[in-house]
């Protein structure tokens, strides 16, 4: 406990963390709820079957509007941003021009010539910086509305009947990763169906100083209907059995977004951004390293992040991210590991402590949701 | 939530001395709540011995792991088998149902162990 929380970050929903009995960690530099009295299990159980409530107010926002604006965001992000329709979004990265990772995020297109860039906490900074720095010659304003910006993410099945009563924005209509401005419980919000946790579900983007209006509106609405305000603990596992990526984990500035599994988001043939030759060459060259789905086969042996994976008391992967898996009741992980051991079934052990343990390779995701 | 009946260790593990120079040991009510839901106790075999200190098994929860240290030297008796099947009575009970080896002291009690008073201090000063 060397961190005292007076020099944390705090988001608007600091206090009513505190006044839920939230247990507070150090995220980053942000005062955040690692879970609160439900416990992780509990809430993981929530927003699989029901819907639980994120404070995501330390994510990072950055605005870019002009006439250069389109052009920008193609040169910085590996996506194909002109496809986006007025009222999408994707997901995407910063890419260094090795083709590593300075971020990832996702891009709303607002107007022909408007975005919304929306970044890790953490990395929040270095990210303004970066478009800053990459702005040069382009005929557009970057502006960092992250103090001004706060974020609430409704995660679950229940998430349309929770919310649908606090708005006149018809909800159902707005498909998967697309967005809309309206009011819930009176206050402004951007209402995007997007989230980091598998399920349905809505994130809300308001000013700061609504945020905890809007977070206490929606938690009276889903109170019936089990809602449960959640923690970071939770949208950890919950984002594992999804594959989805954490900055620090599955991908950071050593790790290129090909052999991430990332190639989905990375467009070859749009034309010209940062990344694209490393990228091109490594898509020529196999990939020495795969990251890939496992399961340990012992109930006791649970992987954690970043332990060695290991062959004849070789290091040759490491683990990204793993946990014991709430919904799947099994152990599992992430890991990089060599190419020619990177298909399902194939085996490789995991040092734990000191004990070198098995592990097998199966496919991911490993939970989907029944649409 | 500090049982003045025990004896309690820096690291959070409770020792419950019998009186017949057998123990049970578990860890503190302050260990589970920082733990988290917890979903695995890996625990020593009936027979194996651990002086002061030694990790004798581990606590896993759904976020992290902690080692599990002998408070005092002693041979293990008895596993509570129990948290095979539930764990999470370290969370509901954790000096009760949640205990997790009972063991044969070697020799006199460890000195250096804190009563109810002096733990309830080392939590009270970890916690702010």
């Amino acid at each position: 406990m060397s961190t005292s929380a007076t020099e944390l970050m705090k988001t608007p929903l600091n206090a009513a963390h505190r006044a839920l009995n939230a247990k507070m960690v150090d995220f980053g530099g942000w005062d955040m709820p690692v879970q609160y009295p439900a416990g992780i299990l509990a809430e993981h159980e929530a927003v699989r079957t029901k819907a639980g409530l994120f404070d995501v107010s330390h994510m990072g926002e950055i605005r870019v509007k002009g006439p250069g604006a389109l052009a920008l965001v193609e040169h910085l992000t590996p996506n194909a941003v002109s496809k986006l329709a007025i009222g999408q979004v994707h997901y995407t990265a910063f890419l260094y021009e090795n083709g590593t990772f300075v971020d990832d995020l996702l891009v709303y297109r607002e107007g022909e010539q408007e975005f919304l860039l929306v970044v890790n906490a953490g990395n929040s900074d270095k990210d303004f910086a970066w478009v800053q720095q990459n702005a040069k010659g382009f005929d557009c304003t970057v502006v960092n509305e992250s103090p001004i910006t706060g974020q609430i993410a409704l995660q679950g099945p229940l998430s349309v009947g929770i919310l649908q009563p606090l708005t006149k924005t018809p909800l159902e209509p707005i498909g998967y990763y697309f967005f809309t401005h309206g009011e819930v419980a009176g206050i402004k919000c951007l209402i995007s169906r997007t989230g980091y946790t598998g399920e349905d579900g809505f994130e809300l983007y308001c000013a700061t100083g609504d945020t905890e209006r809007l977070w206490n509106a929606v938690l009276a609405a889903g109170g019936s209907h089990g809602l449960l305000p959640a923690g970071l603990g939770c949208r950890n596992t919950l984002r594992l059995e999804c594959k989805m990526a954490l900055y620090g984990h599955e991908i950071d500035d050593t790790i290129h977004a090909l052999e991430a599994g990332l190639g989905w988001i990375v467009k070859l043939d749009k034309g010209d951004f940062i990344g694209r030759e490393a990228l091109l060459a490594a898509k020529a060259a196999p990939a020495p390293r795969k990251l890939v789905g496992f399961k340990t086969l012992e109930k006791r042996d649970i992987a954690r992040d970043h332990m060695p994976v290991v062959q004849d008391g070789k290091q040759i992967g490491f683990v990204t991210s793993a946990a014991p898996s709430p919904t799947c009741g099994i152990n599992l992980g992430l890991a990089y590991v060599p190419t020619e051991l990177a298909k399902t079934g194939g085996r490789f052990q995991i040092e734990i402590r000191g004990r070198a343990v098995d592990a097998e390779i199966i496919p991911t995701p490993f939970y989907k949701r029944q649409k | 939530m500090f049982p003045a009946d025990l004896k309690y260790t820096k690291d959070h593990e409770w020792l419950k001395p019998a009186g017949d120079g057998t123990a049970l040991v578990g860890i503190t009510h302050y260990a589970q709540d920082a733990l988290g839901d917890v979903v695995f106790v890996d625990l020593p075999e009936a027979g194996a011995a651990f002086g002061q200190g030694e990790e004798f098994g581990t606590v896993e929860s759904v976020k992290t792991v902690s080692e599990l240290n002998m408070p005092s030297a002693g041979e293990v008796l008895e596993v509570n088998a129990a948290l095979a099947d539930h764990p999470e009575a370290v969370n509901e009970d954790p000096y009760g149902k949640g205990w997790m080896v009972k063991i044969k002291l070697t020799g006199a009690l460890a000195g250096d162990l804190l009563d109810a008073a002096a733990y309830e201090a080392l939590v009270s000063a970890e916690s702010h």
